[in-house]
């Protein structure tokens, strides 16, 4: 079985004198497949993130992206294979223009240039900003320029993209379009994609969830199996999806819902099964 | 304070390549007392708007009218310090703009610039971080020890210190755990209702702006694409779907139990709970 991504007992802390922020966390993420990360703030899930390309390296435990193990030696390969989009966009400029910026990350990466002037041509494009490479990075609104940043780790063609908060300050719309543009690449070549966000609408689509809760692995499953947990996960600072909520209280209200509903189709088909048995 | 847009519009960097027409034509009226939800897509114009409240952009062409002050292209600026003082600003991620050593200094900073006296700060920091409910024990730490949401509450807080009349928020809990952002906005409806203030607020969120609002203004290009209250416009399907919008969840659905069971229940601002018995009256036939 080969895990595109492996920790094995991890444990870390920023510094000796603090608590360790992550706990012996192992988990696994196979090539291809789609992993979302939540939890409340602060439960670990960035630093998780930064341990996953070598930004930050662990006390105790293993990693390993790609079979390789992730230490100082490794960070070069280690990078080529995992791109990263943050939270905020604006410390991630580096460029005077759109275009400029989308290319300084493959000149890290040594590509040639015939191939970079494509590739920026092909990621601008796919997160739909081919109209405004000539402009200033810094002067975009801030959907905009989180949007170059996801065009910038497109352009280096990883075969792992974490997503952390990445699409936090975009519009619905707007994330739906960038989640489609990542699942179209993810179907083109082998692609590891991992998010962390609070959007629900996101979680549920994942293949697999894993639920952080004070720096510990405090769930891990489909998302069905995770949103079943509904009154832990809000003990946890955590929220579930409007269908589930809706189904507990129905429940409570005194109907039987046979199965933990995801989404509205298949809450109004139990809704009806019932109706018609009345 | 009562705020109208009459015709305003605004263009970044003009006579330049740059060129760009933010806000074209735009005109709206926001009672004084009510809670705005002002929603678009990215670029649409909402923070440009948000940045004429307090006087920090004036429009190209048009006027703003806030309370007694009028914001136009000719205007004086000796007022506009003045209208800072009851306009207060939330920006996008608030806590990227703390700078002092420690917290209650940054609280205290807008109202020692505005010459309030020790005494009255005191007085306000203390109202201000029982508001964010942010504990006593953090007002001598630096804020860059704090947890994002901490510094998210000390940049909120050091912006009702200084007694707004009108509370300006951008996209107050991008980037908040969901308990952080159920406990933020709830700060806020409890604030705009004890202190009577005018409130408005950009969101994505068509949930957020179902439950607080009482008026919305939908952006598409910098002009006003729709303007109501939430239950006339956060149930138009077709034009929210020009703007790239959906209407809220519980909406959604209640039309999809509408369609699939040929049952109508209307929505009025009842809670999940209160629906779920509907729901099951209407199963059970009792209905
Ligand atoms: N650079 C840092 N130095 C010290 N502590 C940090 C640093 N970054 C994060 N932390 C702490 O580590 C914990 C986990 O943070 P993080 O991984 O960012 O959580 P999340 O992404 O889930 O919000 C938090 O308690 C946070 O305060
Ligand atoms: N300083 C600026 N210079 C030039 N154009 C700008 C500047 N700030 C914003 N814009 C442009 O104005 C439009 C509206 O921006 P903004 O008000 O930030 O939108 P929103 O907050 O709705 O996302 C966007 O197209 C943006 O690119
Ligand atoms: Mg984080
Ligand atoms: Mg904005």
């Amino acid at each position: 079985m080969s895990h595109f991504i492996e920790f094995r007992n991890v444990s870390f802390r920023y510094r000796e004198d603090q608590p360790w922020v992550l706990v012996n966390v192992s988990f696994t993420v196979q090539a291809d497949e789609w992993l979302a990360i939540i939890g409340h703030n602060g439960s670990g899930k960035s630093t998780i993130a930064k341990l996953m390309n070598g930004l930050l390296l662990p006390q105790q435990g293993e990693i390993f992206v790609d079979g390789i193990a992730v230490n100082e030696e490794s960070i070069w390969d280690i990078r080529k294979r995992v791109g990263m989009v943050f939270q905020n966009p604006d410390n991630q400029f580096v460029g005077t223009t759109v275009r400029d910026d989308v290319a300084f990350g493959m000149e890290n990466h040594g590509l040639p240039r015939q191939l970079m002037l494509k590739r920026v041509q092909s990621s601008l494009a796919a997160v739909g900003m081919s109209d405004y490479q000539a402009h200033e990075p810094h002067r975009l609104s801030g959907g905009q320029k989180q949007r170059i940043a996801i065009a910038s780790v497109l352009a280096v063609a990883p075969q792992l993209i974490i997503l952390d908060e990445a699409t936090a300050m975009l519009d619905p719309k707007g994330r739906l379009e960038i989640m489609e543009t990542i699942r179209q690449v993810q179907e083109t070549q082998d692609l590891s994609l991992i998010t962390i966000t609070h959007d629900l609408k996101e979680v549920i689509k994942a293949d697999r969830v894993l639920v952080m809760n004070q720096g510990r692995t405090w769930l891990e499953g489909t998302p069905r199996e995770v949103f079943a947990a509904k009154d832990a996960l809000r003990d946890i600072g955590l929220d579930t999806p409007f269908v589930t909520k809706l189904a507990a209280e129905l429940t409570a209200a005194g109907l039987t819902i046979q199965r933990e509903p995801l989404n509205h189709q298949e809450l109004l088909e139990e809704l009806w099964t019932l109706h018609s048995k009345m | 304070m009562d705020i109208t847009f009459k015709d305003v519009s605004y263009i970044y960097q003009p006579n330049t390549p740059f060129e760009h027409r933010a806000l074209s034509n735009l005109s709206f009226h926001i009672r004084s007392g009510s809670f705005v939800a002002v929603i678009g897509h990215t670029g649409s114009g909402k923070s440009t708007l948000l940045q004429h409240l307090n006087g920090l952009l004036r429009p190209t062409a048009g006027e703003v009218d806030i309370g007694s002050y009028k914001i136009s292209a000719e205007g004086k600026t000796k007022d506009i310090k003045s209208l800072r003082e009851k306009a207060g600003v939330v920006f996008q991620y608030p806590e990227h703009q703390l700078f002092e050593e420690t917290v209650e200094k940054d609280i205290g900073f807008g109202p020692l610039n505005f010459h309030v006296e020790q005494e009255e700060i005191k007085r306000r920091t203390q109202e201000a971080i029982e508001a964010v409910n942010l504990p006593e024990e953090l007002l001598q730490r630096s804020p860059f020890d704090l947890s994002g949401g901490q510094m998210r509450r000390v940049a909120i807080a050091g912006v009702l210190a200084m007694e707004p009349e009108v509370l300006v928020l951008d996209e107050p809990t991008a980037g908040l755990d969901p308990r952080g952002q159920r406990e933020i906005m709830d700060m806020f409806s409890a604030l705009h209702k004890e202190k009577k203030l005018t409130t408005v607020l950009v969101t994505h969120s068509m949930e957020d702006a179902l439950r607080y609002a009482d008026h919305i203004i939908i952006l598409k290009d910098g002009r006003k694409h729709m303007e109501g209250p939430p239950l006339e416009v956060l149930v138009r399907k077709e034009e929210l779907e020009q703007v790239q919008l959906d209407v809220p969840e519980v909406i959604q659905f209640l039309s999809g139990v509408e369609e699939k069971l040929g049952y109508s229940i209307s929505y009025h601002n009842q809670d999940i709970a209160q629906l779920a018995k509907e729901l099951v009256a209407m199963v059970k036939g009792g209905r």
